[in-house]
């Protein structure tokens, strides 16, 4: 089990510090700083709290309170990944709840838990604005989309063997904690990496453009109305995008 | 009469790096904020009054007349705050957009600002879309980098500084008062209005807060004309809006398209019902918005037309659900979601979503009685309309309609002693697959 008692230093001080003043109250900062906590700790700790407490000048009980309030937050230590199926209504129907069985079997363990070797904690998640992509899973907060009982298994295996893994709308997988910086505020370098964007969120588009369907005023494409540079090269991407990923999909339901 | 699909917001998104400052400028990408900077703020609000442009998060609010509230005589500062928590279930607009083209977002809300002339604005992005969030933070760094953002922009003598907010998990948060709360730091629990935002919202300050696809739809009305927007959409809700298909469709996906399209038109778009399979129910808004049938298809998706029909627009998340799908272990499974997610700040919205889950939980399994069916709407009846939020009303949704709709199937529970359906048969994979 990765715990991580490593007292808080002053660098991690000055970074609590410096997102508090980012707002024009520090208390504004509350919720980055517990990310920031979690990305040094594994986990929301009691020193955590109190150090946010006597920087916001408010009491621990009011860190607390909020540190127990919201679902990202951690007491317990997280594994290196997170692992959270959605099994909200539509991706349960479509597979979720199948798959959800399948990795606590898979892994032995149940939801909100880590695995002996703190590699992954497996928790079932509420919808994760992905459902066109479903069945969802995520993989510290990266979307790992159109997921199988079967390539399911093979994704928790592959983090399990320290395999690089990407996402499927996004860049490699970082650690735990790692994505937990990037939300308390400070960037990591991926921002580049994966696509603009998946499959299905191209879909009306390119049938737009496949029968010449735009907004009116012959100003269609674009926000401030200019017409694309090059609308075939655009269709040409939209298409090798949608090709690859049905390609991954299809290997996807073979396996399963 | 427009297109049947007018891509507007989406319309770049195939781009190669459509993320990045240069391929949205490149598209025409912050002229608009050029334009909104020359012209009066209060000339801004009224361009989007006139456009009709009405809130994308679901409730449907005039974007213009929102703004309009700000009381500018108020010494205080005046925030713009984007509700970027998008987490209703069968809701995925605002996330593919922020991935795919953050800059619309980041000109929306300098634009948008400037017209109620805030100098800072909090763009509130839910905690696990790390990705999306990444995109939004390169996105402001380049703009500040641009001269888009920071002191006197443009030579305008108007400042703006943006932070971007990651959430920390809560569905509550993306209701406006809630999602202030948690900017503050605190527990995110929905304030009591009034006060409204617009007088007393972030630091008790004049606060707007709009959608990312409201605000998203900003540039292209400033850029293109009120007149431009209005010319789409039906005479009460007008332009266009992302419709997000989901479910037993063969082509789930992202579709903008003028508000007023029928789910039968998206269908047909969409390649139909999932193949062998005809269409049971689904919702216009996500799961909060009651679930209508396939008596349904030609009612007209825009505001009214989908209240005429007793269901609300909300999202325009179209979760479809096909005839291999239980209506009842549907409703049950967005009843736990709802226990889960309430705040526990109202009475009948904490100990109500958990007895609906009980009295739901046992008809699923076919243990409980036909009186269930009056104990869950005589339920529903002490929810609805008595919290602080929609919360607990959007809990109600689900249940009382389906009873309307499938009445039968919830009793066909207790004569079988279970469910009969196969759950495996709703799932994209065969049993061979899944096992």
């Amino acid at each position: 089990m990765p715990v991580d008692d490593r007292t808080l230093d002053d660098a991690t001080l000055e970074e609590l510090r410096e997102i508090a003043a980012r707002y024009p109250e520090p208390r504004s900062g509350l919720l980055p700083m517990l990310h920031l906590v979690q990305s040094v700790q594994g986990r929301v700790t009691s020193e955590g709290i109190e150090v946010c407490a006597d920087i916001l000048g408010i009491t621990a009980a009011e860190v607390s309170g909020v540190a127990t309030f919201y679902t990202m937050y951690k007491r317990r230590p997280v594994g290196d990944y997170h692992v959270g199926v959605c099994t909200n209504t539509l991706c349960a129907v479509m597979g979720g709840d199948v798959i959800f069985e399948r990795l606590k079997e898979h892994l032995d363990v149940g939801n909100d838990e880590t695995t002996t070797d703190g590699r992954i904690t497996l928790e079932h998640v509420e919808c994760n604005a992905a459902c066109d992509y479903a069945p969802v899973v995520m993989v510290n907060w990266e979307f790992m989309d159109n997921m199988t009982p079967q390539s399911a298994t093979d994704l928790v295996d592959d983090l399990r063997e320290g395999k690089e893994v990407r996402s499927t709308r996004g860049p490699r997988i970082a650690t735990w904690r790692e994505v937990e910086r990037v939300l308390a505020g400070f960037p990591d370098d991926l921002a580049d990496e994966g696509p603009a964007a998946g499959p299905a969120s191209l879909v009306g588009l390119g049938i737009a453009r496949e029968r010449g369907w735009t907004a009116p005023g012959g100003e269609a494409s674009g926000p401030t109305g200019s017409p694309t540079d090059s609308p075939g090269e655009s269709a040409e991407l939209a298409d090798t995008s949608r090709a690859e990923s049905e390609t991954k999909q299809e290997e996807g339901h073979q396996d399963g | 009469m427009a297109d049947t699909l007018t891509p507007v917001l989406t319309a770049d998104w195939a781009d190669e790096q459509s993320w990045k400052l240069a391929t949205y400028e490149r598209n025409g990408g912050y002229r608009a904020v050029r334009k909104a900077l020359a012209m009066a703020p209060d000339d801004i609000i009224t361009a989007v009054k006139d456009s009709g442009l009405r809130g994308r998060g679901g409730a449907g609010f005039p974007t213009g007349m929102k703004w309009g509230f700000i009381p500018q005589d108020n010494p205080n500062p005046k925030y713009l705050v984007v509700n970027a928590d998008e987490s209703e279930p069968g809701t995925c607009k605002d996330i593919p957009l922020m991935m795919a083209t953050p800059h619309t977002l980041v000109e929306g809300v300098i634009i948008s600002s400037f017209a109620i002339r805030a100098n800072k604005a909090f763009i509130y992005i839910r905690g696990e879309v790390v990705h999306v969030i990444r995109r939004v933070q390169a996105a402001v760094a380049e703009a500040y980098a641009a001269g888009h953002l920071g002191k006197n922009i443009h030579g305008s003598g108007y400042d703006l500084d943006v932070v971007v907010h990651a959430g920390a998990g809560a569905y509550i948060c993306g209701e406006e008062t809630a999602l202030l709360e948690g900017l503050e730091g605190r527990r995110g629990q929905p304030r009591l209005r009034p006060p409204f935002p617009a007088v007393a919202g972030l630091y008790a300050s004049p606060t707007v807060i709009n959608n990312v696809e409201s605000i998203a739809s900003v540039p292209s009305i400033i850029e293109n004309g009120a007149d431009w927007f209005a010319s789409m959409g039906t005479e009460k809700s007008k332009g266009f809006g992302i419709f997000s298909l989901s479910g037993h469709i063969a082509n789930p996906g992202q579709y903008e398209a003028p508000l007023g399209t029928t789910l039968r038109t998206l269908i047909d778009l969409a390649g139909g019902i999932r193949q062998g399979h005809e269409l049971k129910f689904w919702t216009p808004g996500g799961s909060s918005t009651p679930i209508l049938t396939d008596e349904h298809l030609d009612v007209p998706l825009d505001f009214e037309a989908v209240g005429a029909a007793g269901s609300m627009l909300g999202t325009r998340a179209l979760q479809i659900f096909d005839d291999t799908t239980c209506v009842v272990r549907a409703v049950l499974r967005w009843t736990e979601f709802y226990k889960h997610e309430s705040c526990g700040k109202c009475t009948p919205c904490r100990e109500g979503t958990w007895w609906l889950v009980q009295v739901l939980t046992n008809l699923e399994k076919g243990v409980g009685r036909e009186s269930d069916l009056e104990l869950l709407l005589d339920q529903c009846d002490n929810i609805l309309g008595r919290s602080f939020c929609a919360l607990a009303d959007g809990a109600t949704s689900p249940i009382t309609s389906s009873i309307q709709f499938f009445r039968d199937e919830y009793l066909e529970h207790l004569s079988n002693q279970g469910c009969p359906f196969d759950p495996v048969a709703s799932t994209l994979f065969t049993a061979e697959g899944a096992f």
